[in-house]
């Protein structure tokens, strides 16, 4: 729980250097009477999100007992880890293979092999699913969904509904 | 024109088939969503928020309205049947609600909850009718100024009143704010923190993008590592005779109940405090000012009807200052205020004069939501039971997918998609290390809020920055922000002098 307290506390410490460098670009001081230039706010707060950090960071190793309970759930972290993963390669295979590609892997994983429902379930929802979606999002509302190289797939369904 | 007839005017909006379709579908997607352990009114809010684009923007708050309010009531039901609060809001709910079905009183205390939620929400909502004109009224004297101070004076009761640690209160607020700044400078127009050079910045870093990813993803991420093993669903019906059973009980407990409301509405009105806070506030003293404290934690009815009264009143003055300042009372709220902005409609006193209609059929859709959400919640006890019995992976599967596909659908971008993956994998971390994440959603939300009326009043200043304080209304906010930041540090040395003397000696 310490260590990762302190590697939150300094990776915070990083991403607030990095905006304050970021926020440099702009005029980060007083700009006569028009007040601060653009870069300000996000500059001096970003300090103060370092130097609250570095108090957290500074506090950990003074006077705190320790604390042993661990950080993560070491029976379930695997799991954590595998679905964030999973949502990984869906995002990408969504912008590649499409989202009907990427959703219906995704569910048949995520029920079949990670959740191990039996394959009514799992074939029920991966089905009914991109038909809920492709009713709402692109019939209904008009919002295309990315379809990669799936796109001439498609063609006959938007003749049939647009 | 009086506050009455606006009202009438309002239920003319709210009971339109449209609108009043709307609510029945809200609260009853509500009651679920509270009711699935894990998932609350933001999880819930965060979700559906990018779905509602397919009614008109008004009816859309009310959608939105409705989901909250049905949440608040469903929260209860897993409280109650499995013993895991439904959302933190119903924590309080367990301690007697448990007990009690265990006690094969299940059906008994769903009813006290629904029925109390219902007292709690109607007199939130008629207090809530009374100070809403008023509220606006003063805040149309607001300039630039009193905003800022405003703004800076809800950050403010995070670190006096939140409860979390300070240094980590104080890092959220500040990352919410920096990331709000992300896109488009306010006044010049030029990019800034464009994170390596990525078009998907130069609009900014939307609150739905943040909220989907904390509230969706993140939370989809804790409830995996946190659901070791399938609980238990405790079976519950209910027949007529339970029912004018628990409504005579529930007769007795009328002065709990109206503590419940009035001190759910104003705490929950408190950015930094909420439901939660006053619902565990209820409880306690519903305890201590019973003449049988030691029959609470073991099945007292009243310790289910003091929580469910106040964290359905403190959900709706939560919505108060944010509908007439502009300045969110909670994280929920903050995703309404932003949904509202994205729609075009300004939350603020503005928005009573431009748009009455708007308003007061919102603020009238609230009655018509709660007495919806307390038929509905008892009529639809069993398919709870029913739903409760759904393993967490065929709805983590599902909430997962509509985060994606929500968080693709409002802007096109898969920009945001990448991003609703970051923050929800950088959410789960901060949770974990217990980094309080409303004050970060409320930040980004507030943040082109605080840095334009900061600017704005130096610019009409020629930069004194004495213009915050020596205005009155604008001085006293600030005043009152400063006493907040400084409660931390009163409580500490009020604490070490004691230890000073004890060493001395």
């Amino acid at each position: 729980m310490l260590t990762a307290d302190r590697v939150i506390a300094a990776s915070l410490m990083a991403f607030s250097a990095y905006l304050m460098w970021h926020a440099t670009v702009l005029p980060i001081g007083w700009e006569g009477s028009s007040g601060p230039g653009g870069g300000a706010f996000p500059f001096w707060l970003s300090l103060v999100m370092l130097l609250a950090s570095a108090g957290i960071l500074v506090r950990s190793f003074i006077g705190t007992k320790p604390d042993d309970t661990p950080f993560f759930d070491p029976d379930m972290i695997r799991s954590v880890i595998v679905v964030s993963v999973a949502l990984i390669v869906t995002i990408t295979a969504m912008q590649y293979l499409g989202t009907y590609v990427a959703l219906i892997g995704f569910l048949l994983w995520y029920l079949r092999i990670f959740g191990g429902h039996g394959w009514v379930l799992t074939v029920s929802l991966a089905t009914a699913t991109p038909v809920f979606l492709f009713f709402f999002f692109e019939v209904t509302l008009k919002i295309l969904l990315p379809k990669g190289v799936t796109e001439p797939l498609f063609l006959p369904l938007y003749a049939m509904f647009f | 024109m009086d506050v009455f007839a606006l009202l009438m005017d309002g239920f003319a909006t709210s009971l339109s088939p449209l609108n009043l379709m709307i609510v029945l579908v809200g609260v009853t997607a509500g009651l679920f969503i509270g009711a699935m352990p894990g998932l609350g009114s933001v999880n819930g809010v965060a979700i559906v928020l990018p779905l509602t684009f397919i009614v008109p923007p008004s009816s859309a708050i009310i959608l939105l309205a409705a989901i909250y309010y049905g949440a608040m009531y469903g929260g209860a039901v897993s409280s109650i049947l499995l013993g895991i609060p439904g959302a933190s809001t119903a924590v309080a709910t367990t301690f007697d609600g448990r007990p009690m079905a265990q006690q094969g009183k299940a059906g008994l205390a769903l009813i006290a909850a629904a029925v109390a939620s219902f007292i709690g929400g109607t007199i939130s909502v008629i207090l809530f009718t009374v100070f809403a004109a008023p509220l606006a009224d003063l805040a149309l004297k607001f300039g630039p100024a009193e905003e800022f101070a405003l703004v800076l004076l809800a950050f403010t009761t995070f670190v006096g009143l939140g409860g979390d640690d300070v240094l980590k209160t104080i890092v959220m607020i500040c990352l919410g704010l920096v990331l709000s700044t992300v896109g488009l400078d306010l006044i010049s127009g030029q990019p800034r923190l464009i994170f390596g050079d990525m078009p998907g910045f130069y609009s900014g870093i939307s609150f739905l993008v943040l909220a989907i990813g904390v509230y969706g993803i993140g939370e989809v991420l804790h409830t995996i590592e946190t659901s070791k093993s399938a609980p238990s669903v405790t079976p519950a019906r209910i027949s007529f005779k339970e029912l004018r059973a628990g409504l005579r009980e529930m007769n007795r407990l009328w002065k709990t109940m109206s503590v419940g409301s009035f001190l759910g509405f104003f705490v929950g009105m408190l950015p930094a405090a909420g439901a939660t806070p006053a619902s565990l506030m209820a409880y306690g003293i519903a305890r201590s000012t019973s003449k049988k404290p030691d029959s609470f934690g073991k099945g007292n009815i009243e310790g289910v009807a003091a929580p469910e009264t106040a964290n359905n009143a403190a959900s709706t003055g939560s919505l108060l200052p944010m509908l007439t300042l502009g300045i969110p009372g909670s994280p929920t709220t903050a995703l309404l205020l932003g949904g509202m902005v994205m729609w075009g409609l300004v939350p603020g006193p503005m928005l009573f004069i431009e748009q009455p209609d708007f308003v007061w059929g919102l603020i009238s859709s609230l009655y018509t939501a709660n007495v919806a959400a307390v038929l509905i919640n008892l009529a639809l006890i069993p398919l709870f039971v029913w739903a409760l019995r759904m393993p967490f992976t065929v709805l983590c599967a599902i909430v997962l997918v509509l985060c994606i596909v929500g968080g693709f659908a409002p802007s096109q971008k898969m920009h945001d998609v990448w991003l609703i993956a970051g923050f929800g994998i950088a959410g789960y971390l901060l949770r974990k290390a217990d980094y309080p994440l409303a004050p970060l959603v409320l930040a980004l939300v507030l943040g082109p809020l605080m840095e334009k009326s900061f600017r704005q009043t130096l610019i009409a200043e020629q930069g004194n920055v004495l213009a915050f304080v020596e205005r009155p209304l604008s001085g006293t906010f600030i005043a009152l922000a400063v006493l907040f930041f400084l409660l931390p540090l009163a409580k500490y040395l009020r604490k070490s002098p004691k230890d000073g003397v004890a060493a001395a000696e």
